[in-house]
């Protein structure tokens, strides 16, 4: 079985903090048992995806399953067992997401300094960088994986709900849907995020068609960017022209 | 050697360095000059570069100076280098902040912070020497705990790590109003400069941190 693993993994908290911005919520005010549910179909699309889905990742679910059963209860009940202060049980987790999200905001402002090697630049630079080919970036934004957890969604729900009688069953692999990716991307400089999935596509097509995408960025064969204007995915073909002959290698190496 | 033949000298020493080149490796290498007329030399000619209409000035970056380009002039010099600062990972850029505010850090408060495994943005960040292991913290195992380099300074433009951006505190409604009772008006979104750039914990919840990682550098 075909497993994806991203070293890149963002966790929990940030699942939690996507969610919360998504359903444009209080953080002081999480209506728990909406965000669990939202969080909970994520983890699924993640299964489906055969994620390699990290333990934190259930430990967030757990809690929140058991925050949101604790709202249930009264307060005053079983005051003197829990902290004294026996109030939200909220508490704790809005904590660690402040805190978190205090950090995360400081990477962003970290990145928008004036970066040797990108905006400003030194003698002796040659040996300090790998040499790696700059692209502009300008009115695009990268992508959280949730973003294309979010994009895949709505294709999977858009996908034939029944299962087809169609016994016969297609051998799709990863590899041949890299391939499809790449020849579509071989006419165009870029292509957008859902033209990779034909309509009437079967959730297993969808599925492999994903892993092959994230499977391409993880070898930097493509690009992913999403328009700030209009909020559009598109994936970008590599710069230069040369790398397109080892794409045929890569593609048919990461075979299963 | 008065100020201004001092000036030239100083500029050729800053142009032929590799690194930023601190004050006092300045002086070592002026040797006898008076301090006074050095450091006045020395800021003129920042002044100096700053006000010219050169592709060039001096920065004052990582305890020390030097000569970099403006950064209106990047996108000529990108395609000159065909090389250039690899983008961290948002992982890693968040880990990297973690660390930068709040070292000396363990790997295993970056992990309760961010929630997640932290050993392949660790790996990373130390491969870019951005970070480094600075010391261990006297707790059961004595963890080893994590700093940023020279490196890290260098790389994103800062003095020293006081000159690191200002934490945004995300201040409750309830909270401001006990801040506008206690002290005065803090309504400019707490942008209070923090003496040593690290930020405090919010909740208070302190990782109890019994002056760790002032061992330094025993990595065995």
């Amino acid at each position: 079985m075909y497993k994806v693993k991203l070293e890149i993994f963002e966790g929990p908290l940030d699942l939690l903090l996507h969610l919360i911005k998504k359903n444009e919520v209080d953080i002081y005010d999480i209506p728990i048992a909406a965000i669990a549910e939202q969080y909970l179909e994520y983890m699924d699309i993640m299964q489906t995806l055969n994620l390699e889905v990290a333990g934190e990742f259930l430990l967030m679910a757990a809690t929140l399953i058991h925050i949101k059963s604790k709202m249930l209860l009264p307060f005053s009940e079983e005051e003197t067992e829990e902290e004294e202060e026996g109030g939200d049980p909220r508490q704790e987790l809005v904590r660690r997401l402040l805190e978190y999200q205090k950090y995360k905001e400081a990477s962003v402002q970290l990145e928008q300094m004036r970066i040797l090697g990108r905006d400003t630049f030194a003698k002796g630079l040659g040996d300090r960088f790998e040499s790696s080919p700059q692209v502009d970036e300008g009115g695009l934004v990268n992508l959280s994986l949730f973003d294309l957890l979010e994009a895949l969604k709505d294709v999977l729900s858009k996908a034939p709900k029944t299962i087809s009688f169609d016994v016969t069953i297609e051998h799709i692999t990863i590899a041949d849907r890299i391939n499809f990716i790449m020849e579509l991307l071989g006419k165009e400089k870029s292509i957008t995020f859902f033209s990779i999935f034909p309509s009437e596509s079967s959730r297993a097509i969808i599925v492999t068609t994903f892993l092959a995408m994230l499977e391409l960025t993880k070898m930097k064969m493509i690009r992913i960017y999403q328009s700030e204007q209009d909020g559009v995915i598109r994936l970008y073909a590599p710069e230069s022209s040369q790398e397109s002959t080892d794409t045929q290698e890569l593609a048919v190496s990461s075979q299963e | 050697m008065d100020k201004d033949s001092l000036k030239p000298l100083i500029e050729t020493i800053i142009f032929a360095a590799d690194h930023p080149i601190s004050f006092e490796k300045l002086m070592n290498v002026l040797e006898g000059e008076k301090r006074d007329e050095a450091r006045l030399a020395l800021n003129e000619l920042i002044n100096e570069y700053a006000a010219s209409s050169r592709g060039i000035i001096i920065e004052e970056v990582a305890g020390g100076y030097q000569i970099r380009t403006r950064p209106e002039f990047a996108p000529w010099l990108r395609r000159l280098f065909k090389i250039g600062f690899q983008k961290l990972s948002k992982a890693s850029m968040e880990t990297l902040a973690m660390i930068a505010y709040k070292q000396p850090i363990t790997r295993m408060e970056i992990e309760e912070l961010r929630g997640v495994d932290s050993g392949g943005v660790l790996k990373t960040l130390m491969d870019r020497n951005l970070i480094k292991i600075i010391g261990r913290k006297e707790l059961p195992g004595r963890p080893v705990v994590y700093g940023t380099t020279k490196e890290f300074l260098e790389v994103f433009d800062l003095k020293d790590l006081a000159c690191l951006p200002t934490l945004k505190e995300i201040i409750t409604a309830q909270e401001e109003e006990i801040a506008g009772e206690t002290t005065e008006d803090n309504s400019a979104g707490g942008d209070s400069v923090q003496a040593q750039g690290r930020g405090d914990d919010t909740g208070g919840a302190g990782h109890g941190q019994p002056s760790g990682g002032d061992g330094t550098g025993d990595k065995g």
